[in-house]
């Protein structure tokens, strides 16, 4: 049972999903950047009470499903998502699902995800793949985080389709419902709608750990880790906010990255000059997510480590949130035609 | 980024995949390229890693010292919180804190003992005597 698929390897998980199901149902023109600017993934979140693996919580992206959940409502494509209480449920479900030729998206935990490497594996439930097929007693396995495709036993995906902890997928599957006819006026209409709820997503939210009121409250948080978890500690945390900001192709800089290019391919749809002007402006910003990791690495690899070097890096944070600022204010400044 | 500024450095993921990268060419547009990973991201999981084998080492240290149960060894073996651990046992937190001091686990029945063992992998003769073998 093998289902005709073809396998795009992605820079993040959720957009690759999302991009590689939807060309299964007929829907060729979603691209990464598209899924990600469409699906209004780009965030910040800071999580002040809750920690991760001893660290701090911090999102660069929206909560994982949202992506495929919103790209799809806004393309006007029914969606199947299931979530299971019982384990052969879950597997029954996903068996006529291929049945009936459907690639279906899991959401899944990578700690026991066998293909990782041992350095990836940590209890994250928010990892994406596609199931296309079974030969025999594996799962045929498409991960958009990989170049090549791969596979997993029953027992091997049916643990972490049930992994517990934070974000447990609970068995969670997805699809789009049917083949699709997309035009160009509603990838028009849905770049737009994207733009619009980023804009509010990153401007908007009157808490200052969300958005870049979050961005820059980061930076100021870290400038007083230093005193408030002594050296070695705070350089652990540091160390975990490059990882959540830069791991697997995605991460602050990445996915600034994939906006820029999602402001490019909307240029596309919409002639607006503007687009490419702001682009830039995320490439600037991405450019100095990863400066301000390379200063992180310095404090976190022993080279430097003073107050200063704290300073300098919250004040990198804090003038990353100035210039996304820009961006965003002039996104919602746009002449819409 | 530039595309011909995408690091090329070595790190974990590479032993499985190149991840792909977002970068603009020479005219300003956009494109995608392979990377190998990047020295930056890599040392700092480098230094999670660094951290979690001392968090075991001292782990195991407080249990030879009977200051803790095994449990508190294979939770941090496992990275796993309590809240993790009682997702996967099924106790409830504070069942769990108790079965963390050294005198309570030692009367835990056979019953709950599976329980634990099946939740880090192990046997059970194994969970008492914080023998590993990795699978």
């Amino acid at each position: 049972m093998k289902i005709d698929f073809e396998h795009l390897q992605a820079a993040h998980c959720e957009n690759g999903v999302t991009t590689n199901l939807l060309r299964s149902v007929g829907v060729n023109k979603i691209t990464e950047p598209l899924s990600f600017g469409i699906g209004s993934g780009i965030f910040f979140i800071y999580l002040p009470f809750l920690k991760i693996n001893n660290g701090p919580a911090v999102a660069f992206r929206t909560m994982p499903g949202l992506i495929f959940k919103r790209t799809c409502k806004s393309l006007g494509i029914p969606v199947v998502r299931k979530k299971f209480s019982s384990k052969e449920q879950a597997e029954i479900f996903l068996e006529e699902c291929l049945e009936a030729g459907h690639a279906v998206g899991c959401q899944v935990g990578v700690y026991y995800l066998t293909y990782f490497p041992k350095e990836y594996r940590f209890h994250f439930n928010a990892h994406n793949l596609i199931v296309y097929g079974r030969e025999d007693d594996n799962y045929l396995v498409s991960d958009p985080i990989m170049e090549n495709v791969t596979t997993l036993s029953r027992y091997e995906l049916e643990r972490v389709r049930f992994a517990k902890g934070a974000l447990a997928p609970r068995g969670q599957l997805y699809y789009p419902k049917e083949n699709t006819v997309v035009t160009d006026e509603q990838i028009s209409a849905a770049i737009k709608h994207g733009i619009k709820k980023s804009v509010n997503d990153m401007l908007r939210i009157p808490f200052p750990i969300a958005g870049i009121k979050g961005i820059a409250g980061t930076g100021k948080k870290i400038k007083k880790w230093r005193d408030q978890l002594g050296p070695q500690k705070a350089g652990l945390y540091l160390a975990q906010l490059v990882r959540m900001q830069e791991e697997i192709g995605t991460g602050g800089g990445g996915f600034r990255y994939i906006y820029g290019a999602f402001l490019q391919e909307a240029h596309a749809y919409h002639p607006i000059d503007e687009l490419l002007e702001i682009s830039k402006i995320f490439t600037h910003s991405g450019d100095l997510w990863r400066n301000a990791a390379v200063q992180a690495a310095g404090i976190y690899k022993g080279r430097i480590g003073s107050q200063h070097d704290f300073n300098v890096m919250g004040d990198q944070l804090i003038e990353i949130a100035a210039v996304e600022k820009k961006a965003f204010q002039a996104l919602s400044q746009i002449k819409w035609r | 980024m530039k595309k011909d500024e995408i690091p090329q450095d070595n790190g974990a993921l590479n032993k499985l995949t190149k991840e792909v990268v977002y970068a603009v060419d020479n005219t300003g547009k956009y494109v995608t390229e392979l990377s190998t990973g990047w020295d930056i991201k890599a040392t700092a999981l480098d230094v999670a890693w660094k951290d979690i084998e001392e968090r075991v080492a001292a782990a195991k240290q407080k249990v030879i010292n009977k200051e803790a149960s095994p449990l508190l060894y294979f939770m941090e073996l496992r990275l796993m919180d309590i809240g993790i651990v009682a997702a996967y046992t099924g106790f409830w937190k504070w069942t769990i804190k108790q079965h963390l001091k050294p005198a309570v686990f030692e009367k835990l029945s056979e019953k709950k003992l599976q329980q634990y063992a099946t939740a880090f992998n192990v046997s059970i003769a194994d969970l008492k005597t914080m023998n590993v073998h990795e699978d």
